[in-house]
């Protein structure tokens, strides 16, 4: 779904928003949208005017009925304009909405009994508790908990990630998604939700926009957007009594033709799709929010909780450097090193094995087939071979291996101590090897930052975003990470109640947090947080949790999502704006038409010269239909965000959509005007 | 119900204070400080009063000079000014009809030397300065009707020429009532 | 235009900065509990006031508590002039035997003076006796003055408050501001204005035996302690009918400079005052370098239009200068016309010239000025506005730099957008619609003076001047009428209260909400890159407003008045 989403509008999405722009139009769905409610109602009186143009009185004028009859027309095309805008914003969602329901439809489940027998029922009869049996090469009904087995699950259908992945009872690997394909064995599951509530359901429900509330910001826009219109209702309502004072005649067509374009239509027109586009924004991202206030409160974050491992640093560490002690050589501590890590699969011991290469010196695994593995084990917190010779190869925890090493009467060289403290001192991790009770030396384990993440760092300080770092390292090497990586805060030896802790005292402080997370201890941080980024491949709790899921499980993301949600709100501040300032040029086209037969002297401030007051008007009205189309790209992409002072990005907002949107009407308008009299409709 | 009370309370007490004790303070401060200007600044001749320094008085003698136009013909007790807008004809029509009092008036005086201040009507009605272009051009007719030479009379105008506050606020102006007293008690009349 | 005028000019307005910017630290201190070295005086005398009222200082008031005291004692003050006015004839203190006034007389009179406007449907010297000047008018000067500065400093409480609900004590304020502001200055400025010639008497009219022997009645009274409170507490209703350009009311050019920095001072104060409370000095020094550039900006196209005099004149009688129609010589041109611009962008609406008279671009300055209400505005009410404009600023713009909007660490939502909306739309709302009836209807139509596009601007006038709560008119509109009575009565009030309820529930929102502190991604209010938007911001929704109202009105006028002069 991911990678088909990331394509362009295709032409389906437009054909069918098409459709649906004239189905919008119904009155009963337009009132949610009072701007364009208006222009409705506008067109509604104008298509009745040019039927009898004299319903409301007056008298009757040549070519009136004409002029009524476009008025009318432009009015509808705004409006299927404005349809349209949300309409294509909706139609990326409802074409990702389908291929999800196509994941959903006609799945079967083995459900339960309670004798212990399984039997066959539709998904939709599942019932949160129930446990089902699922076997390789099925479907998995409904959302769950492993309780038993181990197997592969190909989630494509809703990561888009094709490689697959292990899901097991236990830890934090348990939690299925309805939907998906187990590819190998077979799963015992508990059912978590029900019909209705799944994942899927839920996905289905954000990406049609079915679920969609308005942010708190965009209802405070709506409000002020329906504050103006009433503003210019009333500026329009009380033109013709006015009129009437320097004894003349406005006409009902060319009062709604004022009021429209005075009225935020292009921003009405766009407000929805602008929310809608940012939802979707951070869909592409492959993320899920599950509101748009997660995305509106995302570009309101002031402080961003992140884990070091997996987030800040790559998810391990590596070998680095060996250093050996007392008087061993290198190159005998890098033998030792790599013997011991020959058969450690994990990433450190394949990092030593590959350090030990890049300094010459490698060994065959088949050379040592007969030796045996010794696992890393908790309790002895060290790994290695044991030869068919008898010699034993260790590594591990530099106070494990010195209790071992004295246990068995051996000699601890003095400046084991010494050198540790200075790897730990750096942010390392020190292993120390030996060959038998032989302590060979250390080895360098480094975390490694990932690359690029000082220079975020830097930039989430410019948007005013302190960054700080959770992590179960001691202070030294906290600090070490924190400082190489350009975080402005680091948490030590971090437990899980500290991050909750320190998400409260940031609110406390009345600021907004964010964090990403995936432990099943991390739940309640999630919730508290203001956004809180559950991973995918992460716990239910942790995911039910969070306002948001990285389907990526790539943490690194909330950065992103921050952008994202500062976008949106940017986009919607400057169309409105170029909304308003675009008022300044219309009044100078329509006034002066409007009152140049009752007080001749205004044609003074017809500045561009429109060549008749009807070709004013609706040049004008054009103008602000038009409008709408021309920027749904912009409310499609959003204004584009960089990471500067807020007054600078002011001003140069300000520069773009104020002055801009001073001055393009003018220019539009003029154009419009004289294709208008080119056409010969000037005097329609 | 205790706001009600408590704001009835307040109406009255603070009547007293600001609408009684207060005016009444500054009437007795006032009267005792400065009771001349406390009174209106009135000007006594002969026992009479003839008038305040800062009232205009209607003066259509030759002899004295006369205050700027009154659309409220100096009424002492209705003050107020024309209220006539730039681009009302009756506004022109004023001040045509005072253009031609001065014309008349003054005999010799050519129009472009009328200053604006002297043919338009002041905002109370009861302006009680002129400019003293104004001065200058009524001069040659309150010497030939009041006797007084010229000189004397340009003296007198020089005397009672107030500038500008600090060189900055106002205009250079003549009170007509302190020129008129000085004629009026120079020729006795 | 004459370089002493111009220097004139930018005089009286350093002036009014001078002194009102370091009356704010005094006044912030007041309103914070900070003693002063007249407390042996102050201390003494507000106890006993307590006690006469029945205030408990104790008590903290959270928005409702304090709005519902304020509208009660307006409400009741309000009964209490009508009733001076209704029964002045038969009271008390009226050597000139004064007959009571008529209903809707009444009630626009109460109205006007309780909102702090001053509209004056009658003529002082003529329908007002001595006891409704002091006990009506002169208290209600005080009184309409405290409520608006009460109501900001409560607002600005409210603004600053982190997770509270009290915005102060509404008594405690409401004497306070009188004892300790009000009172002394009005006292000290109505001595010094006796000795440079206001009356202050309680005889009756003279009768004057004049020079050419007529006799002339001439009007008197109390009048220096209406003067100096009508211009402190920026009310501006006259004791006579011509204002301040009355002679006993304004007698010199000094005394008109003083006029003008006393109604200046305390609006220019309250915007330091606001700086205090926010904490962020440059926050006020940014409100100030554009709102003085504005009003200097008004009084310079008043000045240059004036100065210029007027063309038609020049055209059909031969003579040239200034346009001196409705002026009062010892102010003269440049004096009459920083008056202009001082008088509707502190709301007093006191008048040193006819407004009616002025050229059709000058009367466009006190419109806009008007209009707008915030260019620094009349008592407390011009910071509401300047702080409504800067939630829809700081709205609009705080989109843009890509967070939901904050202003001093409080978020902006919905309910502070609705409010500040409806606040936003009494204006256009009460100037427009009555202002649509009046010239569709004869009743409306009736009492024109001027005719043609001056016409309409009368009414136009009279209903932003009543909305606005400036009280200044194109007088030549005769607003002694039922209609004009009842409409602008009505205007009055409902422009005045229903802003301060919907500013009210603003703060009491705000209060309630914890401050978010500032981080390099707020947007910052103090720079002058957002007084620029500010400025654009209030500009463009007030042109977008009233422009239609506008060109039918005096910019009609002045295209007439141009294609008038070509064609000849």
């Amino acid at each position: 779904m991911a990678k088909e989403s990331s394509r362009t509008i295709s032409g389906e999405i437009l054909t069918r928003a098409v459709w649906e722009s004239f189905v919008k139009l119904d009155p009963r769905v337009l009132i949610k949208n009072p701007v364009m409610f208006v222009v409705e109602i506008g067109f509604a009186i104008t298509l009745a005017l040019s039927v009898d143009p004299l319903i409301f009185g007056g008298v009757r004028h040549p070519g009136q009925r004409a002029y009524n009859m476009t008025v009318a027309v432009i009015l509808l095309i705004t409006i299927l304009f404005g349809n349209f805008a949300e309409a294509v914003a909706e139609g990326r969602g409802k074409a990702q909405a389908d291929s999800l329901r196509k994941a959903k439809t006609d799945l079967t489940a083995n459900r339960r009994k309670s004798s212990g027998n399984f039997e066959s029922v539709p998904a939709t009869a599942l019932r949160k508790g129930d446990v089902v049996r699922v076997a390789a090469g099925d479907m998995i009904p409904a959302d769950g908990e492993v309780l038993e087995g181990l197997g592969s699950v190909d989630e494509s259908a809703i990561t888009g990630e094709s490689a697959p992945v292990i899901r097991g009872a236990g830890g934090d690997f348990s939690s299925v998604t309805g939907g998906t394909k187990l590819l190998s064995d077979e799963l015992i599951i508990r059912v978590t939700v029900d019909p209705g509530e799944s994942f899927l359901d839920q996905m289905i429900n954000l990406v049609e926009g079915a679920s969609r509330q308005k942010t708190p910001n965009e209802l405070a826009l709506s409000v002020l957007l329906a504050g103006l219109t009433l503003i210019f209702v009333i500026v329009v309502d009380t033109l013709e009594p006015m009129a009437t004072y320097v004894h003349g005649s406005i006409g009902v067509a060319t009062l709604i033709a004022l009021l429209v374009c005075l009225i935020p239509t292009t921003i009405g027109a766009l407000l929805s799709a602008i929310g809608i586009a940012g939802m979707d924004r951070v869909i592409r991202f492959n993320v899920i929010a599950k509101s748009g206030k997660a995305v509106e409160a995302a570009g309101d974050v002031n402080t961003l909780i992140l884990d070091k491992t997996g987030t800040i640093t790559i998810g391990n560490r590596l070998a680095s450097e060996f250093i050996p002690v007392g008087d061993h050589s290198e190159q005998e501590l890098i033998e030792a090193a790599v013997i011991s890590s020959l058969f450690d699969e994990t990433p450190e011991g394949r990092s030593v094995v590959d350090l030990g290469k890049e300094k010459g010196v490698s060994r065959a695994r088949e050379s040592y087939s007969d030796a045996e593995n010794v696992e890393f084990s908790a309790d002895t917190r060290m790994s290695g071979l044991n030869l068919a010779d008898g010699s034993l190869y260790r590594k591990g925890a530099v106070d494990a291996i010195r209790r071992h090493v004295l246990e068995r009467k051996g000699q601890v060289p003095d400046d084991l101590a010494g050198k540790t403290e200075t790897i730990a001192r750096a942010g390392g991790t020190p292993l120390a090897v030996i060959r038998g009770t032989d302590v060979c030396g250390l080895i360098y384990l480094k975390d490694i930052v990932k690359p690029g993440m000082k220079q975020r760092f830097a930039e989430l300080r410019k948007m005013g975003i302190k960054t700080v770092m959770c992590t179960g390292d001691n202070a030294l090497t906290a600090a070490t990470i924190a400082k190489e990586a350009g975080v402005d805060d680091y948490i030590a030896e971090a437990k899980p109640e500290d991050k909750m802790r320190l998400i409260k005292a940031e609110q406390g402080q009345g600021k907004l947090v964010a964090m990403s997370g995936d432990g099943t201890n991390d739940a309640p941080a999630l919730a508290q947080a203001d956004v809180g980024l559950a991973m995918n491949t992460g716990t239910t709790a942790a995911k039910e949790a969070g306002n948001m899921v990285d389907l990526d499980s790539d943490p690194t993301k909330l950065i992103e999502v921050v952008s994202i949600g500062k976008q949106l709100l940017i986009t919607r501040g400057a169309i409105t704006t170029f909304s308003i300032a675009n008022d300044v040029a219309k009044y100078f086209a329509i006034i002066p038409a409007m009152f140049v037969a009752m007080i001749p002297s205004l044609q003074a401030l017809n500045v561009m010269r429109l060549t008749s007051p009807h070709s004013a008007i609706l040049s004008a009205l054009i103008f602000n239909a038009l409008i709408i189309p021309l920027l749904i790209p912009l409310a499609m992409k959003g204004v584009k965000y960089r990471p500067v002072s807020a007054t600078s990005m002011l001003l140069r907002n300000l520069l773009i959509y104020g002055v801009g949107g001073v001055i393009t009407p003018f220019a539009g308008i003029k154009i419009i005007d004289l294709l208008l009299t080119a056409l010969g409709l000037a005097h329609i | 119900m205790i706001n009600l009370w408590r704001s009835l309370r307040f109406t009255i007490v603070f009547a007293v204070l600001l609408g009684l004790l207060y005016p009444l303070l500054i009437t007795g401060i006032g009267n005792l400080l400065f009771p001349w200007q406390a009174q209106g600044s009135m000007v006594v001749w002969r026992g009479r009063v003839v008038g305040s320094e800062l009232i205009a008085q209607q003066t259509t003698v030759p002899w004295l000079f006369h205050p700027r136009p009154s659309a409220v013909d100096y009424a002492g007790n209705a003050s107020g000014g024309s209220n006539l807008g730039p681009t009302n004809p009756a506004l022109i029509a004023e001040i045509r009809r005072n253009l031609h009092v001065v014309e008349r008036q003054n005999p010799g005086v050519t129009v472009s030397s009328i200053p604006t201040e002297m043919v338009e009507s002041s905002g109370s009605g009861l302006d009680p300065d002129i400019s003293i272009p104004d001065a200058l051009i009524q001069l040659p007719r309150v010497a030939r009707a009041s006797g007084l030479s010229r000189s004397y009379l340009a003296g007198l105008i020089a005397r009672y020429t107030q500038g500008r506050v600090l060189g900055i606020w106002g205009e250079p102006m003549v009170n007509v009532m302190r020129l008129n007293m000085a004629i009026v008690r120079r020729t006795g009349r | 235009m004459t370089v002493a005028g111009s220097i004139g000019i930018v005089a009286v307005i350093a002036v009014v900065l001078l002194l009102g910017i370091p009356l704010g630290g005094y006044l912030h201190r007041v309103f914070t509990g900070a003693r002063s070295w007249f407390e042996p005086v102050f201390d003494p005398f507000e106890r006993l006031l307590y006690k006469l009222v029945g205030v408990n200082q104790s008590v903290r008031m959270d928005w409702k508590a304090y709005l519902r005291a304020l509208m009660l004692v307006n409400f009741m003050m309000m009964i209490f002039a009508y009733l001076i006015f209704r029964l002045q004839g038969m009271l008390p203190l009226n050597p000139d035997h004064i007959p009571g006034m008529s209903w809707d007389l009444a009630f626009n009179t109460a109205a006007s003076f309780i909102t702090n406007t001053n509209w004056q449907n009658y003529a002082g010297e003529q329908s007002m006796s001595y006891l409704g000047q002091t006990l009506a008018i002169t208290y209600l000067q005080f009184t309409s003055a405290a409520t608006g500065f009460v109501a900001a400093i409560a607002f600005v409480r409210g603004l600053t408050a982190n997770r509270s609900d009290s915005i102060g004590n509404f008594w405690v304020d409401f004497i306070k501001i009188h004892t300790r502001v009000l009172l002394p200055l009005a006292i000290a400025f109505a001595v010094l204005l006796v000795g440079l010639g206001v009356p202050q008497t309680l005889l009756g009219a003279q009768t004057a035996h004049t020079l050419q022997g007529g006799t002339q009645i001439i009007s008197r009274g109390p009048v220096a302690s209406l003067e100096a409170i009508k211009q402190i507490g920026t009310n501006g209703g006259g004791f006579f009918n011509a204002n301040s350009a009355h002679p006993f009311e304004d007698p010199t050019a000094f005394t008109s400079v003083l006029e003008m920095v006393a109604m200046g001072v305390i609006s220019v104060a309250l915007i330091a005052v606001f700086g205090k409370f926010v904490a962020n000095r440059r926050q006020a020094r940014v409100l100030y370098v554009f709102l003085t550039t504005i009003l200097l900006v008004g009084a310079f196209v008043v000045y240059a239009n004036e100065a210029a005099g007027n063309p038609l004149v020049h055209q059909a009688l031969g003579i040239a200068g200034p346009n001196m129609e409705g002026k009062e010589w010892r102010f003269g041109p440049a004096l009459s016309s920083v008056f202009v611009a001082m008088t509707t962008a502190f709301t007093t609406g006191a008048v040193s010239s006819m407004h009616d008279s002025l050229m059709p671009l000058s009367g466009l300055v006190p419109f806009l000025f008007m209009m707008f209400n915030l260019i620094f505005g009349g008592k407390g009410v011009g910071l509401l506005n300047i702080v409504m404009f800067l939630i829809i600023t700081v709205f609009l713009s705080g989109l843009m730099v890509g967070r939901t909007p904050e202003i001093f660490g409080k978020k902006i939502e919905a309910r502070e957008i609705k409010l500040a909306t409806v606040a936003m739309l009494v204006h256009p709302f009460f100037i427009l619609v009555p202002t649509a009836i009046a010239v569709a209807t004869k009743a409306g139509t009736s009492s024109i003076l001027n005719p043609g596009l001056h016409g309409f601007s009368e009414v136009l006038y009279a209903f932003t001047s009543a909305a606005a709560n400036n009280g200044s008119a194109f007088a030549g509109l005769n607003g002694n009428t039922v209609f004009y009575n009842v409409s602008l009565g009505i205007v009055m009030l409902l422009g005045r209260y229903v802003s301060i309820i919907a500013m009210f529930a603003i703060a009491g929102s705000l209060a309630k909400k914890a401050v978010i502190p500032a981080s390099a991604g707020t947007l910052k209010t103090d720079t002058f890159a957002f007084g620029a938007v500010f400025v654009a911001v209030f500009v463009i929704v007030g042109a977008l407003t009233f422009f239609p109202a506008l060109a039918i009105g005096p910019i009609g006028e002045q295209l007439q008045m141009l294609s008038r002069l070509a064609g000849h």
